[in-house]
């Protein structure tokens, strides 16, 4: 295996930038998915810092959600998916195998590209994560989280005469804020969006970039997009994908006007992709 | 006859389809778009505007033919051969015979007339609608062919046809079922209300009565055998059996079902799947026989074991068979329902964090609820109307009870009894079979609206 590695280690120029970080958050180190047979990730080693935006962009199936799915785990659900190398929160070691997986997920949470509340409540959809991991102890509680949830989503002003309406009668917007409501609502320290506006309208998209523009501040957001414009308002750091390896790696501005890798450059300036 | 009409028609049909379409073609010069329907669709206007008309005259002639020439062979006969059906019946056969040259016998001079009648007028009959077909085909060919044009729509003069099509195939299925209810209906009112009937219940006996013997003494040596007939002992024995049924093949279906879609993997699915299947190809007759020389006397030998007594006919032996049967109604439309449930909601609830079991408890299962109901409500269904495995296992014997070791009578059981065998369609007791398939129809019914209103008011709609 280290003979492949060889080969795409001349290709990896991000290396050197991203060790300069002082405390990551997440840390990725020779990270390499297979999908049965195909390898799908090849040697990714990123640092993402707290607090902050980190954008991975990059052409289709260049592997930036696949790597956006393991750090919280999400490839355990496919059975032919296997992951080496290594990912750590807070130098914990995500896949030890004595760290349970569900404890894993409170801390990361995720915001998928099509917004899927669970047919249930807009309440009860808030309030699905803190029932399960325990973290209320009384409907006052619970009532509390729901509405501080919602609020910090901007949807509370929105729902707070209709919570008990179905989750799943509101607009595509109001729905995918609803699951980032529910996300924050077990206060996760990371959260994964994996193309959170793909399904949406201009006006919905801006609202979501408000959004994160606001949780940021309190969370350590990780967001795969396929728009560049979006990475570039977002995102104060940004990573390059390109045939499953980590291209290129950096802070936003400088990726987007000084690109160091002549694959980074011709995709941002829309050569391919 | 028929047979040169359907390959007349069937010529002229392809006639008109080639001709049509070809001088549709013949109109494409700078490109199709310049025509407004495609010439397949010229085409296939042209063979439906032969195909229905011909196929209507042939339709409504026939039958016309048939009856006005039969009137004719009998006007040589007094007038007791017309009004009287069976005599009716009789001389019409004996015609319909000498026509064909199986008359046995020395045929009467009005026999022999009559049938000369009869074989001309079919004769001619058949030249007429033969000809006025022939006619309506050419004429509509000639009609659809002079209207192809570039601006003819006939791709939406087409589609109309087929949308008529569609809605009269939908109108059988529900005339059939209107059909059905209306004659159960009809044979269910003069049961309870045709004075001619003796021995007949009145609506109260029967719905709340609680006994239950529709045979009555034939002859005075049979002594006094008292007929009755409330149906409650029916009723609570179908129930019984039915309920038995659903404890034992609710769980089993619905936990298979969970594990087919959710733990179990693909290459153990792609046989169990199929195999489960298999179970609800077993004719109910081998489960019957299966449930009365298996399953019966091992739960009479259990029930001696433990001190109880267990009649040789028990609604517990042919409730369990009948649960076997209703499993893979249960257990694949189930599984079904669960795998139709998005991906997506599965994945949000494990990124929050929920683990399988909550996933599958909190998330799936409420998202297929409305489809595990309909595979309930189907599967109960099926076991209330189920008769062969009850007939063999269940018993006779309409005992009011809800002892599942006694043995019980269901509504079908009593249904196929009373039909068995000769009827006279003017006694109580036959009758009594169309009031017990129109109740039997009536708590399906019921049974189906309460769980619609269920599915509705718990209904978790996604997407």
């Amino acid at each position: 295996m280290h003979t492949m590695v060889d080969k795409h280690a001349d290709a990896v120029v991000h290396a050197k930038v991203a060790v300069g970080l002082p405390t990551p958050k997440v840390s990725a180190k020779d990270v390499n998915v297979y999908y049965g047979e195909k390898r799908a990730l090849q040697d990714v080693s990123v640092d993402i810092p707290d607090r902050g935006v980190m954008a991975f962009i990059g052409p289709s199936g260049c592997g930036k959600s696949t790597f956006l799915r393991c750090i919280n785990r999400m490839n355990d659900t496919i059975p032919i998916c296997r992951v080496t190398g290594k990912i750590t929160i807070d130098d914990r070691d995500i896949y030890d195998p004595k760290l349970d997986v569900v404890q894993l997920r409170a801390r990361v949470g995720m915001v998928f590209q099509k917004p899927n509340p669970f047919p249930k409540s807009i309440y009860e959809n808030v309030a699905y994560g803190p029932r399960i991991h325990g973290l209320s102890h009384s409907k006052a509680d619970l009532d509390e989280i729901v509405q501080s949830s919602l609020e910090k989503a901007g949807l509370w002003n929105e729902v707070k005469d209709r919570l008990n309406d179905s989750g799943t009668g509101m607009s595509g917007g109001q729905q995918q804020r609803l699951c980032i409501a529910r996300a924050i609502a077990v206060n996760p320290e990371v959260i994964l969006m994996d193309e959170p506006c793909s399904a949406l309208d201009p006006i919905a998209t801006a609202r979501i970039e408000e959004l994160i523009e606001q949780l940021r501040k309190n969370f350590c957001i990780i967001i795969v997009t396929h728009s560049m414009q979006q990475a570039a308002r977002v995102s104060q750091r940004t990573a390059f994908f390109h045939l499953g390896s980590l291209v290129e790696e950096g802070v936003t501005t400088e990726i987007f006007t000084n690109p160091k890798d002549k694959r980074t450059q011709d995709y941002i300036t829309g050569r391919f992709g | 006859m028929s047979g040169y009409y359907f390959v007349t028609m069937a010529a002229l049909v392809l006639t008109a389809f080639f001709i049509s379409r070809a001088r549709a073609g013949r109109l494409i010069k700078g490109g199709v778009g310049q025509l407004h329907s495609l010439p397949n669709y010229h085409g296939l206007f042209a063979a439906s505007a032969v195909f229905v008309p011909m196929l209507v005259i042939y339709a409504v002639g026939a039958p016309l033919l048939e009856r006005f020439a039969e009137t004719q062979a009998l006007s040589f006969f007094g007038t007791d051969a017309a009004s009287d059906a069976l005599h009716r019946n009789a001389t019409l056969r004996d015609i319909q015979n000498l026509v064909a040259g199986q008359y046995t016998g020395t045929p009467a001079d009005a026999l022999l007339e009559a049938a000369r009648t009869l074989k001309s007028t079919l004769w001619w009959g058949n030249a007429l609608i033969y000809g006025v077909g022939v006619l309506a085909g050419l004429l509509a060919i000639g009609l659809s062919v002079g209207r192809v044009s570039a601006a003819f729509r006939a791709r939406n003069h087409f589609e109309r046809l087929v949308v008529v099509v569609l809605l009269l195939c939908a109108a059988v299925a529900v005339l059939t079922t209107i059909g059905i209810v209306f004659s159960v209906l009809y044979e269910t009112i003069r049961f309870f209300f045709d004075p001619s009937l003796k021995g007949r219940p009145t609506v109260t006996e029967f719905l709340f009565g609680t006994e239950w013997n529709p045979q009555a003494a034939m002859r005075a040596d049979q002594g006094d055998i008292k007929t009755a007939y409330g149906f409650i002992p029916l009723l609570t024995g179908t129930l019984l059996i039915t309920l038995i049924a659903i404890v034992v093949a609710g769980p089993l279906g619905l936990f298979s079902a969970i594990y087919l879609s959710e733990y179990a993997t693909g290459r153990f699915r792609a046989w169990a799947k199929p195999v489960l299947e298999i179970l609800a190809g077993i004719p109910t007759v081998v489960l019957g026989f299966f449930a009365a020389l298996t399953v019966a006397p091992l739960i009479r030998g259990w029930g001696a074991y433990f001190g109880l007594d267990v009649a040789s006919e028990s609604a517990l032996a042919a409730g369990l068979v009948m649960g076997m049967m209703i499993i893979p109604f249960i257990s694949s439309l189930s599984d079904d329902v669960i795998n139709s449930v998005p991906q997506s909601l599965r994945d949000g609830a494990y990124a929050m964090g929920a683990t399988k079991s909550e996933t599958i408890k909190q998330v799936v299962l409420p998202a297929a609820l409305p489809g595990i109901v309909s595979a309930f409500m189907l599967a109960i269904s099926r076991a209330i109307g189920e008769t062969m495995i009850v007939v063999m296992a269940a018993g006779l014997a309409a005992n009011l009870t809800f002892n599942p070791l006694d043995a019980v009578t269901t509504i079908t059981v009593q249904i196929k009894t009373i039909l068995v065998g000769d009827q006279e369609f003017d006694s109580a007791k036959t009758l009594a079979a169309f009031a017990l398939g129109f109740v039997l129809f009536f708590v399906t019914l019921v049974l189906n609206i309460i769980a619609l209103t269920i599915v509705r008011r718990y209904r978790e709609e996604y997407d």
